[in-house]
């Protein structure tokens, strides 16, 4: 009799932890800030320990890349001499393009963007799975990184932050599924959102319609939303089929090692263009959204 | 009483070490090794643990702390919350139910039932998000997690094998 008691009591037990397991996956829902906040404690909390456990890891990677590229010297060598004869032409024409553009800036009376801010990171953890794309950075709020700063690499555009802790925060990758991002494809600049699906190849979705997209265009931000610079380059389109085509983002996954978490002063201008359309959900009737400064000053100067 | 003292404290630490070790794992399961190809299907390490734990030592692989490991796994993996915690706690269920069947069974059928169970919890997790995203995620990234998971679990099972005859055989 204890003994069926027991049982009982255990699956009881089961029970409850599932409703409170249940219960957790809910609030996930309900409330995103508090979790992202539980979040981003746990993870200052574990961020010292993942630091200790990712050098061991990084001299692992090392050794790896290191038998990579010997294996791939002669044709790594044979690469980038035709590279570099190819960089040098493009350098005299972005000597030229840089002068000409100081010229027409100056005639324009143009406002340069505000400046960007940067700061180097280590990726200290990198959950890549089928459920979830994010990094864990070792750098934190104590470093001047906040909420909605643009991760990058020399390549391109990884994700962005969207957990503070003060000496780590978490990066959603621009494979999450979670992820949106405002682009613009090909030399017409054909605008797109580009949609996370835990895959390696994003998704343009909500593409302009009876816009043409070729494999091979190359890929970078739009301003549309405010939460991201335009032109930051993000990928090149992998693969089109009728209506879907799939972007490979410019960064390698298995070579995140440091990010630069940039903060390109766009916060006022997020906050002040988030406002308004979270009123214009809201009711009908509510103020225009106003200009942000940062993200569409220069139009603002052209028009005038 | 001080030998005694040091005693309790002893056996304290060597209880905890399945608990201790599963979260090890967990953080294991996130740093990043940069192998090209490996994180789409790295495995679960923290499942192995689950299973073997609440297999052979159920007494120090309570419930309680397994909804605590996938809590934490689902934190720091930024998966939503509260999955893995789910999915650990029927894991848990499903061995303690089965626990008679399983010990003393050769090795291969312990292996077959882990296969199973990782299985199951690969579905259901891929249910539950699927559900609660309300997108469907991609299964052929997801089959190739699993099937690493489960050729992976003997070597694992064996490490922590190890770790259980030196440090739990008195506890």
């Amino acid at each position: 009799m204890p003994n069926a008691l027991k049982t009982i009591a255990q699956w009881i037990t089961y029970g409850m932890l599932l409703i409170a397991a249940g219960a957790a996956v809910l609030a996930n829902k309900a409330d995103t800030a508090l979790i992202e906040r539980v979040r981003v404690q746990v993870i200052g909390a574990v961020a010292p320990i993942l630091e200790l456990m990712a050098s061991p890891a990084a001299g692992v990677s090392g050794a790896v890349d290191s038998v990579r590229d010997w294996l791939r010297l002669a044709d790594d060598n044979a690469r980038l001499r035709s590279e570099v004869a190819r960089l040098a032409e493009w350098r005299a024409v972005a000597e030229r393009l840089e002068a000409e553009n100081a010229d027409l800036r100056a005639l324009l009376n143009y406002v340069p963007e505000p400046e960007a801010r940067f700061v180097a990171a280590r990726v200290i953890a990198d959950s890549g799975g089928a459920f979830a794309q994010s990094l864990l950075l070792n750098a934190g709020s104590q470093h001047g990184i906040a909420k909605g700063h643009v991760v990058m690499t020399g390549e391109g555009l990884v994700g962005r932050v969207i957990g503070v802790a003060p000496r780590a925060s978490r990066a959603l990758l621009i494979t999450d599924l979670n992820s949106r991002v405002p682009v613009t494809v090909g030399v017409h600049g054909v605008r797109a959102i580009l949609a996370g699906d835990n895959t390696d190849l994003p998704k343009l979705v909500h593409v302009e319609p009876g816009a043409t997209i070729v494999r091979g265009d190359r890929v970078v931000t739009s301003a549309l939303t405010g939460a991201f610079p335009p032109g930051l380059p993000v990928g090149m389109v992998a693969e089109t089929e009728r209506l879907d085509a799939s972007v490979r983002p410019l960064f390698d996954r298995s070579r995140l090692d440091f990010v630069r978490v940039v903060d390109l002063g766009l916060a006022p201008a997020l906050a002040g263009a988030m406002k308004p359309s979270v009123a214009n959900s809201g009711g009908g009737t509510s103020t225009p959204p106003s200009p942000s400064p940062s993200a569409s000053g220069a139009r603002l100067v052209g028009s005038e | 009483m001080r030998p005694s003292l040091l005693r309790r404290l002893d056996t304290f630490a060597r209880q905890v070490t399945p608990f201790a070790l599963t979260v090890v794992l967990v953080l294991c399961n996130v740093v990043p090794l940069r192998i090209p190809g490996l994180e789409a299907v790295a495995p679960s390490l923290p499942l192995i643990s689950v299973f073997y734990w609440s297999l052979y030592r159920p007494d120090l692989m309570p419930a309680a702390a397994v909804i605590a490991i996938g809590l934490l796994q689902d934190t720091v993996s930024g998966a939503i919350i509260g999955i893995s915690a789910a999915i650990f706690i029927l894991v848990h269920a499903a061995v303690c139910a089965q626990r008679r069947f399983f010990l003393g069974k050769p090795f291969v059928i312990v292996w077959l039932g882990f296969a199973l169970i990782a299985v199951a919890a690969f579905c259901l997790g891929w249910m539950l998000t699927s559900m609660i995203v309300a997108t469907l995620i991609e299964v052929p990234a997801l089959l190739a997690r699993t099937a690493v998971t489960i050729g992976c679990f003997p070597a694992v099972a064996w490490l922590l094998l190890r770790c259980q005859v030196a440090l739990l055989r008195s506890v």
